[in-house]
């Protein structure tokens, strides 16, 4: 359901009307997203928390930190998962039960953002090598759906694990335990942040709502670091790119991703 | 990319990769239409080490109905893994990395085909990944492209699939299984060369922007070159034989 909703022909081409003036219909320019506000620390049971409010469209994202088996192959690493739901109080197609598709997308480029961007120094995450790592669960539950779930939930989940506490454990008699009150600072390398861009027609158009996203012809949705690379990227929609429009799609991506950035960061302050 | 430490030597100091290719070398491919009997069109694709056999059903009624859209066909994909394809035995159930490249390979096709024409109607294309050595879903999806085509579904294009990437610190094309796991970057192209069209396109790993660019640069490129054999597929099935799929 994050990328079908019906529109109406009239609202559709009044939106398509405006862009041969470089105009958007909640009166942004084309690459302007709409106003972020991040809120640190919201669910404080969670080791890290953030509430992403992106427009209209809002996320809640928990960390919760806990001791886990390795995998076999990774012994040496610890151990991050992110997910994504769309709750049913988000929007009124939204429903319970298996998640769409377009959920299952959702929550895979949300945690390829982060693990792509090795956001968290999973080397530092290891209580004992093949027997005991820290594991980092990063759980979105979308509350309020106006389209682009992609970028909020990139946001949300980067301030979450920016701002987690994780707890100290030592091992005994080989089963780690937590050292009540303790806890080390998460090891950053990096703010990873997405840009989602929609084209309709010529245009790209930055961080679409939900009116704008019924109309897109194609979209992408690019993450960079804090050095300004591209670490992920993930194209949807119906249609293709060109070369140059994709190239002009990771300029953007890297140029509103620095702007983003400094919110996540003067929120992460705000909060300590 | 996978994280994984391995002490494999991706590139060696004459520039010579793991499996033996260049820099800008692709696998050897071979693909060949229409080798199953039941399905309205089939492929058989060879990308290096994987092997792939794609069926084509349709255009035909739509089932559950609900799906169906009075105003334009729609393409339904599968994209799947037999349990024997990879090293340890996968679980032969949908997992969710399948729901997602089942989804970006539809995107894919969709600007290829002339949907418009079948109202009404599905158009089901099925992936089996009968072994799996890295860039299965560009395999897949060039695969997909010949089989819609020798279903005798109007196309636009063909839409060939190639990768590039980062390994060794250096921008290579099409990607193996070794170079995914412990290079730094893949990212699968798929490209309509004749509408000069990127229809898909996903990155695992770090890229400056430059070397972004090198790599969808060369990716083109190498989507280039398989689509020349896409079309070789085509012809040898249909020019050589005079459209006798027994043969």
């Amino acid at each position: 359901m994050t990328s079908h909703t019906t529109i109406d022909t009239l609202k559709k081409t009044h939106i398509i009307e405006l862009l041969k003036d470089g105009k958007r219909l909640d009166g942004r320019s084309l690459e302007q997203p709409r106003e972020l506000s991040i809120d640190i620390g919201v669910i404080p049971k969670a080791e890290g928390s953030a509430r992403a409010r992106l427009g209209d469209t809002e996320v809640v994202a928990g960390v919760k930190v806990q001791p886990e088996r390795p995998f076999p192959d990774t012994g040496d690493q610890g151990m991050l998962m992110c997910t994504a739901e769309i709750l049913p109080i988000a929007h009124p197609t939204a429903e319970t039960g298996p998640p769409t598709p377009d959920v299952v997308e959702l929550a895979r480029v949300t945690d390829r953002g982060i693990r792509e961007s090795k956001m968290l120094d999973m080397k530092e995450l290891v209580l004992e090598k093949n027997k005991s790592v820290i594991g980092v669960f990063c759980d979105n539950a979308v509350t309020d759906h106006d389209g682009n779930l992609f970028d909020v939930c990139s946001y949300a989940t980067t301030a979450a694990i920016n701002s987690c506490k994780i707890p100290k454990y030592e091992m005994k008699d080989d089963a780690p335990v937590k050292i009540e009150d303790e806890f080390i600072e998460p090891p950053i390398s990096t703010l990873p942040v997405s840009v989602t861009m929609i084209r309709i027609g010529d245009y790209i158009l930055v961080d679409p709502n939900m009116d704008e996203w019924s109309c897109l012809d194609a979209r992408i949705t690019i993450t960079t670091n804090s050095d300004g690379n591209v670490v992920a990227l993930q194209k949807g929609g119906s249609d293709g790119f060109t070369y140059e429009q994709l190239t002009k799609c990771a300029e953007i991506s890297i140029a509103v991703g620095t702007k983003i950035r400094e919110i996540i960061k003067d929120a992460s302050k705000a909060s300590e | 990319m996978g994280g994984r430490d391995t002490d494999i030597v991706l590139l060696d100091e004459n520039g010579i990769r793991s499996d033996g290719r260049k820099v800008n070398e692709t696998r050897k491919v071979s693909i060949k239409a229409g080798v199953l009997k039941n399905a309205n069109g089939s492929a058989y694709i060879e990308f290096g080490d994987n092997k792939i056999l794609v069926g084509v059903y349709g255009p035909r009624d739509v089932h559950p109905k609900h799906m169906s859209d009075t105003n334009t066909g729609i393409i339904r994909c599968r994209y799947h893994m037999t349990p024997f394809s990879v090293g340890e035995r996968k679980n032969p159930a949908p997992s969710r990395r399948e729901i997602e490249i089942s989804k970006v390979i539809k995107e894919a096709l969709e600007p290829a085909v002339m949907l418009k024409q079948f109202p009404r109607t599905a158009v089901d294309v099925y992936m089996e990944v009968l072994q799996a050595d890295g860039g299965t879903r560009c395999a897949a999806l060039t695969g997909a492209s010949v089989a819609l085509a020798d279903a005798g579904i109007p196309m636009r294009d063909l839409v060939a699939g190639c990768a590039a990437g980062k390994a060794a610190d250096t921008i290579i094309l099409d990607v193996n299984n070794e170079e995914d796991q412990a290079g730094q970057a893949d990212l699968p192209i798929g490209y309509m060369p004749n509408l000069e069209k990127i229809t898909l396109l996903q990155l695992d790993g770090i890229l400056t922007s430059d070397e972004y660019k090198k790599c969808l640069e060369i990716g083109i490129d190498g989507c280039k070159q398989v689509y020349e054999i896409q079309k070789k597929a085509l012809q040898d099935k249909y020019f050589t034989t005079g459209g006798n799929n027994n043969d």
